[in-house]
């Protein structure tokens, strides 16, 4: 599943872009191969993010990677229901399943389209 | 040959299935050029013929000395059980509990260590234990670090310099910065330690009871250090931690120590454990394995690792650390131990040697000359200065079989007629007195 | 089974000393000490020797089962050396007795120990010195890379990274990326390391490759030779990570074959129990070149023949451990090389490596084995195929051998075979242990064919089924005093 209206990193992040703020998630193909996720670290309230530099970090039972920004701003809010229930990224990943939410300070320049990310994800399998 | 079972006509039918007419075949990978230049070993000996040699070494160790030696290393009894306990094959012969359902009592003991020690410490949190003390302490700097994204801190001159000549490599090496902010007179000195205190600081070390044997109160320091965001981590005596106020009630962040002395022999250094212990809040830093409870499908309690992702075998170059042992079966000791004494026992155990401590120092400082390095409140251990130095009587006591104490000179200059005496429950009153009347003979 | 703490009475006596005449405020001031006990349980001798009996029982361990996990060299340990180490002259002695000024003469025994258990692991390893300090594998790993460090500091070398191949332990970049370096992968062709691939990783930031051989695969790294010479051409020193030496005592050793810094691992190839996880020990050996850089304190000799303990090596790396290492498993291992000597160690490469090759050919038929060629002391097969075909994955293989009683390989290790499943079943093992693992598994294949639920839904034999490890890490219960987080 593969939404159209998003975009998205080679690392298997997404972005919804809305005005001058980007909704933040992983992928349902990323929560696919994590399995089931038990903890998420995100960064604080107001931090600066780079796109393609680190965000945080996700863990899985068996697995824990990194997470890269796919935008550059400012963090002005954190999904803290993640806390609690870090389960909601493998059930709704695009949905009550976000990261956070930045308030952008330049346009993302290497977000792919839906389409390109579906070439990645084949060949990521 | 010893432990290889496989009898010739096995060997032969073994490498028949194989297809290789002889075991060389196996080893044809090896390149000729690789082949051993030498390989110069003694013949095998017998099962007795080694344990003639051994106890022919062990012989050379002498061990027949009445000995106030502490300095971190201590002689407490350890109850016959323990030793009965712990050498079942069931758990020195297993391995990391990979297989969760054949190693539950493994875990369930993990589990029950961990409880002990937070129990013991007032924390939330332990792993199942890290190499020895002084590795503890350099992994709860690194807890600090990564908690706070910081990479200098404080540790009191007062903090075992053993241990700190250890941390010294690491850190020194590792990126971090470790300032040691200077004892008083055997003391934390709080007016420095708190002047050196910024906001740059990732976490202070303290040890209680202190190196020289002094309780102080760190509950201010801590304090102070949370207010500037950094963490407080103590390194405590665990047989003491039977009587004294819990690190948590002074508001340290994360408490370690060093095991040894809840039930394992000395054995010249090791293998002893590490103890870590933290609030929740820095769980998720806490490194090594750690056991947490489940159920499986019929609902049964059961015990597994957990928190595993964040290991080495898994996170490869990001892991929070590169331990993937753990002293198990030294932490089985531990937990025996404190099962067998108790509250009560560990606090008779903690008091009786309390009491020989404060006699000793009582008998000690009645010698015209001899006098505490600082009024300080101790408990079984104690620093007193000498009229000469302190390796000479060391030296002297040593021909009629005491060991009087720990010589400071090596490890603090200024402090060359300063003796560290300590005293367990298996100290005899009468020993005391002849240690007394020897130092007062040097005189 | 219940935990200990709720076993507890409140009153019943435990292992007690005499009641102390005074009190703990008699001595230090009230608000030095603990407001209310630790509350650790309240038991009588037996309630506590039955707890810890019936917890053993819920373990298997090389004394009751076959214990074929693979890179662990699950060997028998022999009962003698448990009697040594408990030798009151060992046990008993102090660690900071030779400190004090003439005492080293009171420890000439352990000090012997130490001495004689470097000579001859040098002698084993072709490697030049030794230091008995770290305390596991990983942490002479760490102790290894921390020398490799000082020595290219020490020329002025500008070294940055360093190379392990892409079957390597996790401890390997684990180490050395927390010594500082940056760690670059390298990818293997044929299961073992590419000639081409290094070449092309190899530059003049490298300090050190770091090479397991035999490799994880239980392959031996055949063009070694000629990669010993591109990495010293390349100025970078070669690391063997001694985990699996038990393949090939006798038969090569590393400090001949060009390795310049390893550890050994003395509870597998020395047979010193793993403890259920440790404790280990991690001895580092070093060729003459880096002998100047190994952790003080070391053990030397004077001419008189006493021991005693040497500071002065001022381009030492320090100190890597507080004492002299874990001294006890130190003795076991220095027990078990006296009573095997040079034939027996030769026997146990050759009998380690005979006894996997013959559970290789006689598994052939029943898993997938993918690099299928003369094995050393371990080999990887793949339940990829079944995986596929029935669902039965590496794991419910492993948990279907616990119902019959062995130990399970390691599984999902080496990273570079899916569904790996990783067996060695090292020298100790008779042909007939040999023969009803291979017989068992046989049957747990044929199961996974026709009955692939049966296979899924094991174990059953145990006192547990299949824990649920996402509960244990969402709900994080550590201690029986922690509730659950939400």
């Amino acid at each position: 599943m593969i939404p159209g209206d998003l975009k998205y990193t080679k690392s298997h992040e997404w972005a919804r872009i809305e005005g001058d703020t980007a909704v933040v998630g992983i992928t349902d193909f990323a929560q696919e191969q994590l399995g089931d996720i038990t903890f998420v670290d995100l960064p604080a309230l107001g931090a600066g993010l780079t796109e393609g530099a680190e965000l945080g970090s996700i863990e899985s039972v068996k697995a824990a990677s990194d997470l890269y920004s796919p935008v550059t701003g400012e963090v002005s809010a954190v999904n803290e229901a993640l806390a609690s229930e870090p389960e909601l990224v493998n059930r709704e990943p695009y949905g009550r399943g976000w990261l956070v939410k930045v308030k952008l300070a330049a346009a993302p320049e290497n977000l792919l389209s839906a389409g390109d990310y579906e070439a990645v994800a084949a060949s990521d399998h | 040959m010893p432990y290889i079972p496989h009898t010739p006509e096995e060997v032969r039918e073994m490498l028949q299935s194989v297809g290789v007419a002889n075991v060389e075949e196996l080893f044809a990978d090896i390149p000729r050029e690789l082949r051993p230049a030498s390989f110069d070993l003694p013949p095998g000996m017998t099962e007795m013929g080694v344990r003639d040699r051994l106890e022919a070494l062990a012989a050379k160790n002498r061990i027949d000395f009445v000995s106030f030696l502490g300095a971190g290393f201590y002689d407490h009894y350890v109850p016959s059980a323990v030793d009965a306990l712990a050498s079942r094959g069931e758990f020195y012969t297993a391995y990391t509990p990979y297989q969760a359902e054949a190693s539950q009592g493994t875990l369930q003991a993990i589990f029950e260590f961990q409880t002990a020690v937070c129990r013991l410490f007032g924390m939330d949190v332990a792993n199942a234990s890290v190499y020895d003390g002084g590795t503890a302490i350099y992994e709860a700097l690194m807890m600090a670090v990564r908690q706070t994204k910081r990479a200098t801190a404080l540790i009191c001159e007062t903090v075992s310099p053993i241990y700190r000549t250890m941390l010294a490599t690491f850190t020194e090496k590792l990126g971090l910065t470790l300032t040691t902010v200077p004892h008083a007179d055997g003391l934390t000195d709080f007016t420095a330690f708190e002047a050196a205190l910024d906001s740059r600081c990732a976490a202070v070390v303290v040890q209680n009871p202190n190196f020289f044997g002094a309780v102080q109160d760190y509950a201010a320091l801590f304090a102070k250090a949370k207010s500037l965001g950094a963490l407080s981590i103590a390194s405590a005596y665990p047989v003491m931690a039977s009587l004294l106020a819990t690190p948590r009630s002074m508001g340290a962040d994360i408490c370690v120590a060093e095991g040894q002395s809840l039930g394992l022999p000395l054995s010249f250094g090791g293998p002893y454990l590490g103890v870590m212990t933290c609030t929740k809040e820095l769980a998720r830093q806490m490194p090594g394995r750690i056991v947490g409870r489940t159920a499986d499908a019929n609902g049964r309690t059961g015990y597994v690792l957990t928190l595993q992702a964040r290991e080495q075998h898994i996170r490869r170059q990001k892991a929070t650390s590169n331990i993937c042992s753990n002293q198990a079966l030294c932490a089985l000791r531990v937990l025996i131990h404190l099962c067998l004494l108790g509250d009560e026992g560990l606090r008779r155990q903690a008091l009786n040697s309390v009491e020989k401590a404060h006699y000793a120092a009582q008998r000690l400082t009645a010698i015209p000359g001899v006098r505490l390095l600082n009024d300080a409140p101790f408990a079984n251990e104690f620093t007193v200065v000498l009229p000469g130095t302190a390796l000479e009587s060391c030296s002297n006591l040593m021909r009629w079989q005491y060991v009087p104490g720990f010589p400071l000179t090596r490890y603090y200059p200024g402090l060359e007629n300063a003796l560290v005496v300590c005293c367990t429950e298996k100290h005899r009153l009468s020993d005391i007195d002849t240690l007394a009347d020897m130092i007062g003979a040097l005189q | 089974m219940r935990t200990v703490f709720e076993k507890s009475r409140a009153g019943r006596e435990g292992v007690w000393q005499e009641k102390p005449a005074a009190s703990a405020s008699d001595f230090i001031p009230a608000g030095l000490l603990r407001g209310r006990e630790a509350n650790l349980p309240s038991l009588s001798e037996l309630d506590v020797v039955r707890h810890f009996t019936r917890l053993s029982r819920l373990n298997f361990g090389v004394d009751a089962n076959f214990y074929p996990l693979g890179s662990c060299t699950m060997k028998y340990n022999p009962k003698f050396t448990e009697v040594v180490a408990n030798l009151p002259g060992f046990a008993r002695l102090h660690p900071l007795a030779p400190q004090l000024c003439v005492a080293a003469k009171w420890c000439q025994g352990s000090l012997e120990v130490i001495y004689e258990t470097e000579r001859l692991l040098c002698e084993i390893t072709g490697m030049d010195a030794f230091t008995l300090h770290p305390m596991a594998g990983a942490h002479g790993e760490l102790t290894g890379a921390l020398i490799i460090a000082a020595y290219h500091a020490d020329r002025g070398n500008k070294k940055t990274k360093i190379l392990c191949p892409d079957s390597a332990h996790g401890t390997n970049p684990a180490s050395a990326a927390i010594a500082g370096f940056e760690v670059v992968s390298v990818a293997s062709r044929d299961g073992i390391v590419d000639p081409e691939a290094l070449a092309a990783a190899l530059d003049d930031s490298v300090a050190a490759v770091m090479l397991t051989c035999p490799n994880t695969l239980g392959l031996f790294e055949r063009h070694l030779p000629k990669i010993v010479d591109m990495i010293h051409d390349a100025g970078a020193l070669l690391y063997y990570d001694g985990a699996n030496l038990n393949a090939i005592l006798g038969k090569m050793r590393p400090g001949d074959a060009g390795f310049d810094v390893m550890h050994v691992n003395l509870h597998k190839t020395f047979a010193t129990p793993h403890g259920g996880g440790g404790p280990g020990s991690g001895p580092v050996g070093v060729s003459a070149a880096l002998a100047p850089y190994l952790p003080i304190s070391r053990v030397v000799k004077d001419e008189e023949g006493l021991y005693y303990l040497d500071y002065d090596y001022p381009k030492s790396i320090g100190y890597v451990a507080p004492l002299y290492g874990n001294f006890g498993v130190i003795l076991k291992a220095y027990a078990y090389i006296l009573r095997l000597g040079r034939e027996g160690l030769i026997r146990v490469s050759e009998q380690a490596v005979l006894a996997a090759n013959y559970l290789r050919v006689r598994l052939e038929s029943c898993l997938d084995i993918p690099y299928n060629r003369i094995c050393m002391h371990e080999f990887v097969a793949s339940a990829e195929k079944s995986a596929q075909a029935t669902g039965v994955r590496a794991l419910d293989l492993a948990k279907a051998l616990l119902d019959r009683g062995h130990h399970a390989p390691t599984i999902y290790f080496p990273l570079i075979v899916k569904e790996a499943v990783m067996i060695e079943p090292t020298e100790t093992e008779s042909k007939d242990t040999l023969d009803l693992f291979v017989e068992d598994l046989q049957r747990i294949a044929a199961q996974a064919e026709h009955a692939p639920e049966e296979v899924k839904a094991a174990p059953r034999a145990m006192p547990v089924g299949r824990l649920d490890e996402t509960k244990a890490a969402r709900d994080m219960v550590l201690t029986a005093d922690l509730a659950p987080a939400r």
